[in-house]
């Protein structure tokens, strides 16, 4: 019998169907994927059960029981918990603390701490209750959220694109969890576009497109290539990559060096490489471990001592950054919304943001906004990004088209050097091969090109050579055709344990 | 029951309707609340807001316009950079102080010298004396992270105590019969600020304001400089990303305003009010905070709140002396002029929706 039965779910967004007549059952103790592309309508799914979206209709049912959450707290109390993508925890408080603000009655904090480790270690997931949040890696908070849902002991477990933030040996620990779980009849949602990791880990999935329920499969049976393809609605194009002779030295890093700029930030420690004209520099690693620093430290928005960068040659620590965009640096950083682009302000404002200096839009001090304007449209044509008007504010844009946007408006600068960071997070399948696909082109075409990335198969497909962040200290670069995913885990964990469950 | 749904974009409809709701909603509770104290509604709020304009009195009351409104529109231009930016200066009474204590100190120390040059003298002097007083808070954020609120407002009392001191003490009339107050600087050709036509109001203080709305106008909407304060304010990552440097962001835009600020205090002194005495400041700094978000922070729509908050401020007086209407109750009506108008801003973002039935 299933624990929960999903019947013509239906939710629809002024413009949007997000759902249309979605129906699929989760058995007891199951692990049930839902695939879907970004958009295909998961997130309004799982919000319906876990009561933050109300849908227009259809049913649920928990256990043979009508189920109709007005709330999360009323899901939580059915024994609906869900763990988010993005950690709701405060990092200035400790572990104990960030679980006992989750609850309603929370019992003294010796007791919460006490629970915690009890369930930690059952799960064998490590995690001490009196440390500091913003101390902790990405993996360590997402066992604090793993945690704090535990201690409901649920019924229906939903995790949400989980394994983004994590090391491949971490990945390993959260599934032996899971299946841990399973295996005592918790049922687990599993939210995901990573192919490989459901079929490791899920008996049953669900594949969305477009809001609708397009397949479903199993996946232990099925190949990656045909859940792909269910879940995009047509043949994959794979980045081709071409084979070119490499340059002079376009970007040296000498003992780059730098505090960490706020409390929970990562001091850079000592990154030192040289990446040539025509290469792709692959850095990987989990986050927080110096990515955002390191972006800042290359284009400018933290200083460094001079002789630290060196952009063709000429010393560059100290310029800000429209002074190394006019030397042909140009970055685009991970967080769209508020870094790379201005979410109230529309296309062609946000064209002007970065692409003034390069460009030419400025002309005495004065903002030419005509040609702003055309060098928007000319982005949204070359990079297909879909949006009514380049007067579009850049927040009315999916996440896909407005990355989109931001690679290209830096692409189509022509660069010589060009740094992204997580150019395809939050990305759909088929932008994200658009988004690679020119950022190979672009080193084709002779520029050194640096991809900071917590996507391993994204790094392993676009890199020339590969270095792992941690701690703020690179290790040393490897030619990436001839690394195995093994060999990449141990170069990320380093310092983060990897202990393995019982 | 009512629910409010995110707008994909903001209303540019409501954006412009929001602020004549915000009028009518001011003028139907502001008449309940004179009913309430026993007057007249409908007279009160027409004594309010028509009878400066169209009374049989309004040849005296609309050049008052103008001059209420100069010095609101000049310090809310100046307040709209920072408040655009995200800096939040609430000191402007105080620059406006030290403005007016700066540029009149100048004109008073060539007295009674007849030069065509003191008045613009005294005018650069006004606005350096208000960009001097805005730089302390600016200072003391960049250099050590105080908030700039907090130490701003504050100087506004410092500057109050050093303006009495100047009535009282060094600036004091010395042919005044020791009565408080400077020698009056609009009885001193040389340095006074007066009509350039009589009987209309307009004197310089009114021209610089309006220079400086096509001015704001120009800088906002197309030069660099605009459009790195818009940053700053809807994305301060995102800014420093562009090539903006807070730290000097902070500094440009207290300086505008200290500046502004400092001119409007120089523009009273040497006219409409005339000297330096104790109570020279009636409140134009904070009242300009509410002109600034009035007008959205934008030029022209600031320059047209002005207009509309001289005219409660006269308006207002009219009724205080006509129908014995308490001056509280005017300052309640500005209050409330602010209040919906920030309530009402919610439907340029959100749309309500009215539901009958729970859906399933």
């Amino acid at each position: 019998m299933s624990l929960i039965s999903i019947q013509g779910l239906t939710k629809a967004y002024p413009g949007v169907v997000a759902n249309k007549n979605v129906s699929f059952d989760i058995g007891r103790g199951e692990i049930h994927a839902l695939l879907g592309e970004n958009g295909a309508g998961k997130s309004t799914l799982v919000k319906a059960i876990y009561g933050l979206v109300k849908p227009d209709s259809g049913t649920m049912t928990l256990e043979g029981e009508p189920f109709t959450p007005a709330e999360p707290r009323a899901a939580r109390a059915a024994g609906v918990a869900m763990v988010f993508q993005h950690f709701s925890l405060f990092d200035a408080m400790n572990v104990a603390e960030n679980i006992s603000l989750g609850m309603e009655n929370p019992p003294p904090q010796n007791e919460i701490a006490e629970q915690v480790r009890k369930v930690s270690h059952q799960y064998g997931l490590p995690l001490d209750p009196d440390m500091i949040v913003g101390d902790l890696s990405a993996g360590e908070r997402q066992r604090v959220e793993i945690i704090r849902c535990l201690l409901q002991s649920p019924k229906l477990l939903i995790m949400d694109e989980p394994t983004s933030v994590l090391t491949p040996q971490e990945v390993e620990i959260l599934f032996q969890t899971l299946r841990k779980l399973a295996a005592e009849g918790t049922s687990i949602l599993y939210i995901s576009h990573k192919l490989e990791e459901i079929r490791a880990l899920c008996d049953h999935a669900t594949v969305l497109r477009l809001g609708q329920v397009v397949g479903e499969c199993d996946p232990k049976t099925t190949s990656a290539r045909e859940m792909a393809e269910m879940m995009v609605g047509m043949v994959l194009h794979v980045p081709a990559r071409r084979e070119k002779p490499l340059g002079d030295v376009a970007l040296t890093l000498t003992n780059l060096t730098a505090p960490a700029p706020h409390q929970f930030g990562t001091a850079l420690r000592g990154v030192t490489l040289e990446v040539r004209k025509g290469e792709i520099f692959g850095i990987g690693g989990v986050a927080g471990n110096g990515q955002d620093e390191m972006v800042a430290a290359l284009s400018g928005e933290m200083r460094t001592q001079t002789d630290m960068v060196k952009i063709a040659g000429q010393p560059a620590g100290h310029l800000a950054p429209n002074a190394r965009r006019a030397i042909g640096l140009c970055a685009a950083p991970e967080e769209r919304n508020g870094h790379a682009a201005i979410p109230d302000m529309s296309l062609i404002e946000n064209t002007a943001l970065t692409a003034t200096t390069r460009k030419n839009l400025a002309n005495n001090g004065f903002v030419q906004w005509d040609k702003a304007r055309d060098f928007a449209k000319e982005i949204i044509r070359t990079f297909d990004v879909r949006t009514p008007s380049e007067r579009s504010t850049a927040g009315s844009l999916s996440g896909g088209n407005l990355q989109k946007f931001v690679i290209g408006r830096e692409i189509m600068q022509d660069p010589d050097v060009l740094v992204v960071n997580q150019p395809t997070w939050g990305v759909d399948a088929s932008a994200a091969a658009a988004i690679r696909q020119a950022l190979l082109d672009l080193a084709a075409q002779g520029a050194a090109v640096v991809v900071i990335s917590q996507d391993l198969d994204e790094l392993m497909e676009v890199s020339d050579r590969f270095a792992a962040l941690n701690d703020g200290k690179l290790s040393a670069p490897r030619d990436a055709a001839t690394l195995t995913i093994e060999e990449i885990g141990l170069m990320l964990g380093g310092a983060h344990d990897l202990e393995v469950a019982q | 029951m009512i629910q409010l749904e995110k707008r994909p974009e903001p209303s540019r409809a409501w954006a412009f309707a929001t602020p004549l709701l915000a009028v009518l909603l001011t003028m139907l509770f502001g008449g309940m609340l004179f009913a309430l104290l026993g007057k007249n509604p409908v007279e009160t709020i027409r004594t309010i807001f028509l009878d400066p304009l169209f009374s049989e009195f309004a040849w005296y009351y609309r050049p008052q316009l103008l001059v209420k409104g100069a010095p609101l529109v000049l310090i809310a231009i100046g307040l709209s950079f920072g408040f655009r930016a995200g800096i939040w200066n609430i000191g402007a009474e105080g620059q406006y102080i030290v403005g007016a204590i700066c540029g009149a100190g100048v004109g008073l120390a060539f007295y009674p010298m007849d030069l065509r040059l003191i008045f613009p003298l005294m005018v650069i002097a006004g606005a350096i004396g208000g960009t001097l007083w805005a730089m302390i808070p600016g200072l003391l954020r960049v250099k050590f992270g105080t908030n700039e609120i907090l130490v701003s407002l504050m100087l506004v009392y410092v500057a109050e105590q050093l303006l009495a001191s100047m009535a009282l003490g060094t600036m004091r009339n010395p042919d005044g019969m020791g009565f408080p107050g400077s020698r009056n600087l609009a009885q001193y050709p040389s340095a006074a600020n007066l009509e350039l036509i009589a009987g209309s109001g307009m004197h310089w203080g009114v021209v610089a304001a309006f220079i400086a709305v096509i001015f704001a106008y120009i800088t906002l909407s197309r030069h660099i400089f605009g459009f790195q304060v818009r940053l700053s304010g809807q994305g301060p990552r995102a800014a420093v990303f562009a090539g903006v440097n807070p730290n000097r962001m902070i500094l440009i835009c207290l300086g505008i305003s200290g500046a502004l600020a400092g001119m409007a205090g120089l523009f009273e002194v040497a006219g409409p009010a005339g000297q330096i005495s104790i109570d020279f400041n009636v409140g134009y700094g904070f009242t300009a905070i509410i002109v600034a978000f009035l007008g959205r922070l934008h030029p022209i729509g600031i320059l047209l709140a002005g207009g509309l908050m001289a005219l409660t401020y006269i308006g207002g007086e009219i009724a205080q002396s006509n129908l014995g209407l308490p001056g509280a109750a005017i300052q309640l009506l500005q209050g409330m002029l602010l209040f919906f108008l920030l309530a009402v801003d919610l439907l340029t973002n959100y749309r309500i929706k009215f539901k009958t039935g729970e859906a399933v």
